[in-house]
């Protein structure tokens, strides 16, 4: 019979001391906490494999079209082309930047997250950091070998090193940041279908509404959307001037803007995290 | 050690736990206790920081949660066995969370072997058993080999084997001198286990009293006799004010009595016995007409804290409660020692 044995009394005044040394914790521990929970899921490898493989693949078939036309670029340098590989691109890095977050609450994981480490800034911050660093490393690198093919292949202005800076830095700081975004969603909405629906139809959706504003007093408005739609601010990015029209940001300042928009996002998941349950 | 002070919880309308106050203390094990929905899993998740209070504090060794900068060296958490990521790895889901905590990574290796799943390590925890799930939850608990421990119903789907496991295992730990808090909505169960007992029902603190205590005051005792000359044993027993009551089977229960005065009276009337013994109602039973009276009188409920005065000194249950079922008829009778038959 299992009969309950009499339990000893508690040693005074606490009982349990661990061997295990308590050596306090800060931002560097999240910081490795979080680089082994993206690179121990296989989500990451498949969106990041997949963004590389589309980059690449749609960088270069651009770049010999354009070499087979034997098109005439005018002063522009061949780097613009790069964009038509990154945007469908971007849509990986969303995913990958909603799931970073989302899936922990998809599974349950961010209970036990946040019993481990209660403040919810330092895992935000420390998701947000390595989250950063992975894409922005991944793009730079891939964006740097897609545009040393696509000046080699096709005839065009030579770049400045301006152009060189945005196509390559550039570029990897706006895909990042598109996927900081996107984990600012996912922190929000907790749900990653949601999340995910959420950013391709900021993505996409102002483009597509823009095309079917015929009505001319909604002018102003498509020509608003236009211009700040994220597609177009990826073309801003590759030019020194306002690619649409007089006005608009051009250049860095795409990629500004959409350091602003990110920033309202992280920033609204950071309070609400704080003060939401779990 | 862990003091709840006021803790409240408002969703809306709906208070889902209301002003509880208690403490859970070193070196034993307490086991909390609530019909489903009671608010247990509400509290536990509040005394973790996962959930905000609406009113109320819970400090643990006199701090607030969110002041520990690695929790898990103090206080070990099993909410729910499928708090993890399925696509990562058993290691790597643990791995993780040492590291967060500072915690080397040799540890992750230790308590896989504790909780035996060394085998599967490498393993995606998605493809897991509810069993298995549970044991990684409970590595993930032990991994800052922390002073406090809790359980949100733990053999919850686990079998019999995993069960003795687990209860073995909280003992030991207990044993040790750490804080064991854990969640049942199993009396049978807590009565195993528990040396403390913290019972609640809608939210409201119901019971907060040494096991021994809670089966003292909340299980009804009897004496059932057996006689051949039933009728005459009857009436003497009405002639002399008891209320008796039939069992069927040919026995009779008396409410209020001892066995010594019963025997006597038998004895005095010159009359056979083939049973004489003490008995006493399931705690089963007493949890659910407690519970039961929480739902039925709402603020009524905290009548029942008569002599709830929490003790240092760890309950010893009395034996006999492991034969139980626990889903047994509502009368069990106590074996061994405690029986006190002719």
């Amino acid at each position: 019979m299992t009969a309950p044995t009499p339990t000893p009394t508690p040693p005074p005044p606490y009982g349990y001391v661990s061997p295990i040394p308590v050596r306090r914790a800060h931002l560097g521990d999240a910081l490795a906490s979080e680089w082994t929970k993206i690179r121990s899921v296989r989500s990451t490898v498949w969106t990041l494999g997949t963004m590389v493989l589309l980059m690449l693949v749609i960088g270069l078939g651009v770049a010999a079209i354009a070499a087979g036309e034997g098109g005439n670029m005018g002063e522009e340098s061949a780097l613009p082309l790069g964009f038509f590989g990154m945007l469908p691109a971007s849509i990986c890095v969303i995913t990958l930047g909603v799931l970073t977050i989302s899936s922990e609450y998809g599974t349950g994981m961010i209970r036990t997250t946040l019993t481990a480490c209660p403040s919810r800034a330092r895992v935000l911050t420390a998701k947000a950091i390595v989250f950063f660093l992975l894409v922005f490393t991944v793009t730079l690198v891939v964006a740097f070998v897609v545009a040393t093919a696509q000046v080699a292949m096709v005839e065009a202005a030579e770049p400045t090193g301006a152009e060189w800076a945005r196509a390559t830095v550039g570029a990897a700081g706006f895909m990042a940041v598109l996927g900081l975004l996107s984990m600012g969603v996912g922190a929000l909405v907790r749900h990653s279908a949601g999340a995910i629906t959420v950013m391709i139809g900021v993505l996409l959706l102002p483009l597509v509404a823009a095309l079917f504003m015929f009505a001319p007093a909604l002018k102003g408005v498509q020509e608003a959307l236009f211009t700040y739609s994220v597609p177009s601010q990826m073309i801003a990015l590759y030019s020194a001037q306002p690619p649409f029209g007089d006005s608009g940001p051009a250049g860095w300042e795409a990629l500004f803007t959409l350091v602003g928009v990110a920033a309202v996002a992280v920033g609204g998941a950071y309070a609400l995290l704080n003060s939401r349950d779990v | 050690m862990i003091e709840l002070d006021g803790l409240t919880k408002r969703y809306g309308t709906k208070t889902a736990v209301d002003h509880l106050s208690f403490q859970v203390r070193p070196g034993m094990i307490t086991g909390f206790l609530g019909p489903n929905g009671a608010g247990k899993s509400t509290t536990m998740r509040m005394m973790l920081d996962l959930d905000n209070p609406t009113s109320g504090t819970v400090r643990i060794d006199g701090r607030h949660y969110r002041e520990l900068d690695e929790p898990l060296k103090y206080i070990g958490a099993l909410l729910d066995a499928k708090a993890m990521h399925g696509g990562r790895s058993a290691y790597n889901n643990l791995l993780c969370l040492a590291q967060s905590n500072r915690i080397p990574e040799r540890r992750v290796g230790e308590v896989l072997d504790l909780v035996g799943l060394t085998a599967v390590a490498r393993k995606k925890s998605k493809g897991f058993s509810l069993g298995m799930g549970q044991r990684l939850g409970i590595a993930s608990a032990l991994l800052g080999d922390p002073e406090i421990l809790m359980f949100d119903e733990p053999v919850n789907g686990l079998d019999p084997e995993g069960i003795h496991w687990i209860r073995n295992l909280m003992k030991s730990l207990a044993a040790e001198g750490r804080t064991i808090f854990v969640s049942s909505h199993l009396m049978s169960e807590m009565a195993l286990t528990a040396d403390h007992l913290i019972v609640i029902g809608q939210g409201k603190l119901l019971a907060d009293m040494s096991m021994a205590d809670f089966i003292q005051q909340n299980s009804r005792s009897f004496v059932r006799l057996r006689s051949p000359q039933q009728e005459r044993l009857r009436d003497v027993l009405h002639a002399d004010g008891f209320v008796v009551v039939e069992a069927g089977n040919g026995t009779l229960e008396v409410d209020g009595a001892t066995t010594e005065k019963l025997g006597e009276l038998a004895a005095a009337h010159q009359l056979t016995l083939h049973e004489l013994s003490s008995q006493r109602a399931s705690l089963e039973e007493a949890f659910m007409q407690m519970t039961a009276g929480a739902v039925e009188y709402h603020a009524h409920g905290t009548d029942v804290h008569g002599g709830g005065v929490p003790e240092g000194g760890p309950a010893a249950p009395g034996p006999g409660w492991g034969a139980q079922s626990g889903w047994g008829p509502a009368r069990t009778p106590e074996a061994g020692p405690n029986s006190e038959g002719v």
